[in-house]
């Protein structure tokens, strides 16, 4: 069982603000989810390289010029920025980072 | 104009029976009538609006499709994870409510190429995370067989858009079922490409090692013709492997007599009711009496293969979403005071629960002290379900050319029966997350409807890595057999 405490570092972690009452509820959920996830454990594994992926592709790479075929126009550059929910002279303005 | 095919528009306005205009009005005055019972659609397009040169943001010299490819003129359905440039793309959360795609992911660009109309976007499970199409942030979506029902998920309104003829064929993305379990449920054919065959650029991440997207139609034939259109390397998707694409029409009517077919004694245990049992138990007799080979086989770590899933799902999906952060785009909070009141409270109103379930699963997982005893044990296990698949389909060892099995546990569940229990939702998927975590390609066919709920059930073809070809000429003729 999750403790309130590794719940709350959890959504902390995940930047997730979490009411009292979500924070019981994913308590609940989550350890059970957990409970079953454990089954893992019975699988013996010794000796077992991890399958990140099953492609087998490694560092596919591409010649580094103008993809011709995906205009990268002012147009584009727009449409991407419009996205922001703060937005100034084409950039996207975020709150300070740093406390003055 | 009835239950059209790809087929069946192709030779009406071959014929002058309709135009592409005509067919298209008689699907969006269809849809219009019907939605709003089903809630198949989250968006509509007009006539023409998304043409083969309109707002593609592929410059260059784009060929216009000629009235004699396969597709030109096709009305067909996009599930809402993927970016068709200039429109809303939601993914069928709040937190992507108003997002307008700037470009068009590959495969929507390949459709435009190849001629089709796009009628609209369909209903998902938020971030595709679901079986049942409930987790949607705007309305479930109701199974078109019986509206008290799910039509699964999370491609949910993908499915049932193509089972109630709102469409011709659709799109969906499978990253543990979600295009071969609602196609289950709704009894359409639904196909899950092998990983690497079809680019997933512009298509919303859930898990980037699992998602693939494939076709849902009303045959097999119409599922060859939609993979035909979209697979192909991508050099926007790295993930997409340099592998010949062959024509997959081309030997649907081969012979399958001499195939052998795999069943795994492992599908057919517990949890299996019995009246999908009865159907898919059929479905094999139907493929022994077209001259196939059956073979009892065992795939002795599938019964880990879920939680293996639900380790690398959330982990991999907490990260695919850490990007959502109300900055860029998205949902953003209105009275955040400080940058990480910004993070916290835009990520608290936008997302559902089972995306808050799963990122901080996920996180949890990926957490100092917590990596090696789930992700890494996790992937390990997957690395031995791949094992099992590779020892099954050695050939020169006795192995197998195809497995087959049921798609789903049931038949369709009443709306509102397990949204409670996430643990009982993930079960839904339990056959069919094994092929997305050995990366194989899988379809679903209707079989009949179960003998008590009178519902469809789907019978599960799996095949070797880019044998698509295999699955979908057994598929083809075993789908003849059971008309």
């Amino acid at each position: 069982m999750l403790t309130e405490k590794e719940i709350k570092h959890v959504a902390q972690l995940a930047r997730i603000k979490i009411t009292e009452k979500e924070e019981e509820k994913f308590k609940k959920e989550l350890s059970a989810i957990l409970d079953y996830i454990n089954k893992l454990g019975e699988v013996n594994t010794e000796n077992v390289d991890p399958l990140y992926q099953v492609t087998g592709l490694v560092n596919s790479m591409r010649s580094d010029d103008y993809r011709r075929d995906f205009v990268i126009d002012e147009d584009l550059n727009k449409k991407l920025i419009d996205q922001a929910p703060d937005k100034e002279e084409g950039f996207i303005k975020v709150k300070s980072v740093l406390n003055k | 104009m009835e239950n059209h095919t790809i087929k069946s528009v192709q030779e009406g306005i071959k014929k002058g029976d309709f135009s592409a205009e005509e067919i298209f009005a008689h699907y969006a005055t269809k849809i219009g009538l019907e939605n709003k019972k089903l809630n198949a659609y989250l968006s509509v397009f007009g006539f023409g609006q998304l043409s083969a040169r309109s707002g593609s943001a592929f410059g260059g010299e784009i060929e216009l499709p000629k009235v004699a490819e396969s597709l030109w003129g096709v009305p067909c359905a996009i599930k809402d994870n993927m970016l068709v440039n200039g429109t809303i793309a939601t993914a069928g959360s709040k937190i992507l409510e108003n997002y307008v795609s700037a470009y068009d992911a590959t495969v929507i660009a390949k459709l435009r190429k190849s001629g089709v109309q796009f009628l609209g976007k369909t209903n998902l499970d938020e971030f595709a995370m679901g079986s049942s199409t409930e987790n949607s942030a705007f309305g479930p979506t109701k199974n078109p067989h019986d509206l008290e029902r799910v039509p699964g998920g999370s491609s949910g309104g993908s499915a049932a858009a193509v089972a109630a003829d709102l469409c011709v064929f659709a799109l969906g993305s499978d990253t543990g079922g979600s295009i071969r379990q609602p196609a289950s449920l709704c009894g359409v054919v639904g196909l899950k490409p092998t990983y690497g065959r079809v680019s997933r650029h512009g298509l919303i991440a859930l898990a980037s090692s699992l998602d693939q997207i494939g076709p849902f139609t009303k045959n097999v034939y119409d599922a060859a013709l939609v993979m035909n259109a979209i697979s192909g390397q991508d050099k926007f998707d790295s993930t997409t492997m340099p592998v010949p694409v062959p024509d997959f029409t081309k030997d649907l009517n081969k012979p399958i007599k001499g195939l052998r077919i795999g069943i795994p004694k492992e599908y057919f245990g517990q949890g299996l009711s019995s009246e999908v049992r009865q159907r898919v138990e059929e479905g094999i007799s139907k493929l022994e009496k077209l001259g196939c080979h059956l073979v009892e086989i065992s795939l002795p770590h599938s019964e880990y293969a879920l939680a293996t899933y639900y380790i690398i799902l959330p982990c991999e999906a907490s990260s695919n979403l850490a990007r959502l952060d109300g900055i860029r785009y998205g949902h953003s909070a209105k009275h955040a005071k400080t940058l990480s009141d910004v993070y916290l409270e835009s990520r608290a109103e936008g997302f559902g629960p089972e995306p808050k379930r799963r990122i901080m699963l996920g996180t949890f997982a990926l957490s100092s002290g917590y990596y090696d005893a789930y992700y890494l044990k996790a992937q390990k296990v997957r690395a031995l379900i791949k094992k099992d698949f590779d020892n099954a389909f050695n050939l020169s060892a006795g192995g197998v050319d195809l497995i087959v099995g049921p798609t789903a546990p049931t038949t369709a569940f009443k709306i509102g029966e397990k949204s409670s229990d996430p643990l009982a939702m993930y079960l839904s998927d339990i056959y069919t997350v094994p092929a997305n975590l050995a990366g194989l390609p899988s379809i679903s066919i209707p079989c009949g409807n179960g003998a008590e709920s009178n519902l469809p059930v789907g019978f599960q073809i799996i095949g070797n890595s880019f044998d698509e070809a295999t699955i979908l000429r057994a598929a083809h003729q075993l789908e003849s057999s059971l008309i």
